[in-house]
C-alpha cells in the first residue's frame, strides 16, 4: 500500500440531485395561470407530473410530497417547449398530447384518464362511460376514483367526466361548483343539460346521443325526443351516434 | 434485501440509494481522471444517467448479477473517454451561458485553480501517463481490487499491479 495521500473526496451536494432530475426521479415547479386562476406545476424529463390550483407554494409542495413523492425544488424556468405547448393548447380547451408523467399511477388509473384526454372540450361523459370504454364496465365508482387521483387536472380534462343522474359530481379542484365553471367556459350548457335524463335523439336523423354530446345539442325543439335507454331508442328506429357512443 | 435485489424489484424506488452508495467513488474518481471539480461533477453525473438508463432495460435476473462497481467504473472511464474526444473536436470555442470567457480560457489539466487545495495528488495524478493514470484510481481513489481493475481494463492482473505501483512511485518522486 502507498503512503500517497488518496484521501476520500466528498461528493458534491448538488450531484444527487442532479442526477435524480436528470432522469426523472426528481422534480421543479414553477407558477403557472389557469382558467380557475393562480396555480403551480411540476415536471420532470418523462413530463408534466403535477398541477394545483393554489396560492401557497409550501401546500403545492406539501400535495406533491403527499401524492408523487419524489423530491420537487421551486425553479425561475418555464417548462420545456413541448409540455409548455401542451399546457397552453389543453388549458385553454385545445386537443393534443397532455406530456404527462403518470407512472406513480396504476394501470386502471392510466386507462381511465386516457380516456378522458380524449373528451373535446365543451363536451362531457358519465362516469359509466369512461368505466364502459376502458373495458370495466362495473367499475364505475374505481372509476370516479382514479380520476379524483388525477395529478394533472385541467391538463387532463377530469371536469369532463360528470354523474349519469343528471347531477355534475365531485371535482378535486374546488368541488362541483368549479367544475361547473370549467364546463360552462368550455361552452356546455350545464343548466339545460342536467334536466335531460336518459338519452337525446332526432327524429330526422334517426340517431340518438348523449345529452352531453355536442351533436345532441344541434337536434332543434321541434325534432327532439327523448328516450330512457338505448334499447327504447332502437327499438323506434334510431342508432347510436358514433362521436358520443351512449352504448357499445 | 440487497440494494441490487432492491433495483431488480424497484428501480425508482431504489435507485436514490444506489447514487448515495457510489457517489464519493464515482466523483473521487471522475475527479481525478478530469483534474477539474466541475468536470468531475458532469461526469459522475452522466455515469449515473448512463447507470440508471441501462438498468431500466434490464431484466430482474441481469441486474441482480450485476457487480456494481466494476460496471460503474467501467461507464465513468466512457464517459471521461467520450468527453475527451468531444472536447478535443470542439476545445473551449464554445461560449458557455452566463460564464465569462476568462473563466472558461484556463480550462486546462493542471491549471492551480482547477483543483485549488483539494488535492495536490489529482494535479499529480492527471499528469501521470494514461496507462497508468486509469489503473491507480481505480485501485486507490475507486476502491477496486486488482482482479477487478484488471477485468475493468481488460488487461492481465499483473500488468495492472505493476501500473500501479509504477504509478506510485512516479508520484512519490514528483512530490520531492
Amino acid at each position: 500500500m502507498s503512503d500517497i495521500d488518496f484521501s476520500p473526496v466528498a461528493a458534491p451536494d448538488g450531484l444527487l440531485t442532479g442526477v435524480l432530475e436528470a432522469v426523472g426521479l426528481a422534480d421543479v415547479y414553477t407558477e403557472w395561470d389557469t382558467p380557475l386562476g393562480h396555480a403551480f406545476v411540476a415536471w420532470n424529463p418523462r413530463g408534466i407530473s403535477y398541477l394545483d390550483v393554489i396560492d401557497d407554494p409550501a401546500g403545492f409542495e406539501t400535495g406533491f410530497a403527499v401524492r408523487i413523492g419524489r423530491r420537487l425544488r421551486p425553479t425561475d424556468e418555464q417548462p420545456p417547449a413541448p409540455l409548455r405547448a401542451a399546457l397552453e393548447r389543453r388549458l385553454s380547451g385545445g386537443r393534443g398530447p397532455t406530456h404527462a408523467d403518470l407512472r406513480t399511477l396504476t394501470d386502471f388509473e392510466r386507462s381511465v384518464l386516457n380516456v378522458t384526454t380524449a373528451i373535446p372540450a365543451g363536451e362531457a361523459r358519465p362516469y359509466s362511460w369512461v368505466a364502459r370504454e376502458i373495458g370495466r364496465p362495473k367499475a364505475v365508482r374505481a372509476v370516479g376514483t382514479a380520476l379524483a387521483r388525477n395529478p394533472v387536472p385541467l391538463l387532463i380534462p377530469c371536469h369532463r367526466v360528470v354523474r349519469n343522474d343528471g347531477i355534475i359530481g365531485n371535482y378535486g379542484l374546488g368541488g362541483p361548483v368549479n367544475k361547473r365553471r370549467m364546463l360552462t367556459m368550455e361552452g356546455v350548457p350545464v343548466d339545460d343539460i342536467q334536466p335531460l335524463k336518459g338519452l337525446v335523439g332526432s327524429d330526422s336523423t334517426h340517431i340518438f346521443c348523449l345529452p352531453w354530446c355536442s351533436y345532441a345539442r344541434r337536434v332543434t325543439p321541434a325534432h327532439h325526443q327523448s328516450f330512457r335507454s338505448a334499447a327504447d331508442a332502437r327499438a323506434a328506429g334510431y342508432r347510436a351516434c358514433k362521436h358520443c357512443r351512449p352504448v357499445e | 434485501m440487497n440494494l441490487t435485489d432492491r433495483l431488480a424489484v424497484d428501480l425508482d424506488g431504489a435507485f436514490e440509494q444506489f447514487v448515495r452508495d457510489h457517489q464519493n467513488a464515482v466523483y473521487a474518481a471522475a475527479l481525478r481522471l478530469t483534474a477539474c471539480r466541475a468536470d468531475a461533477e458532469d461526469v459522475a453525473q452522466d455515469a449515473f444517467v448512463q447507470a440508471y438508463r441501462a438498468l431500466s432495460e434490464w431484466d430482474g435476473p441481469r441486474i441482480r448479477a450485476l457487480a456494481v462497481k466494476p460496471w460503474l467504473a467501467r461507464i465513468t472511464l466512457n464517459v471521461v473517454r467520450n468527453r475527451a474526444r468531444t472536447t478535443s473536436r470542439r476545445p473551449h470555442t464554445t461560449p458557455l451561458d452566463g460564464v465569462p470567457a476568462a473563466a472558461v480560457v484556463d480550462r486546462q489539466p493542471g491549471a492551480d485553480h482547477r483543483v485549488g487545495d483539494v488535492d495536490e495528488v489529482v494535479a499529480q495524478v492527471a499528469a501521470l501517463a494514461p496507462s497508468y493514470r486509469a489503473p491507480v484510481v481505480l485501485r486507490h481513489a475507486y476502491g477496486l481490487s486488482y482482479e477487478e481493475v484488471a477485468d475493468v481494463l481488460g488487461r492481465p492482473v499483473g500488468t495492472v499491479k505493476a501500473q500501479v505501483s509504477r504509478a506510485i512511485q512516479q508520484l512519490k518522486e514528483q512530490r520531492q
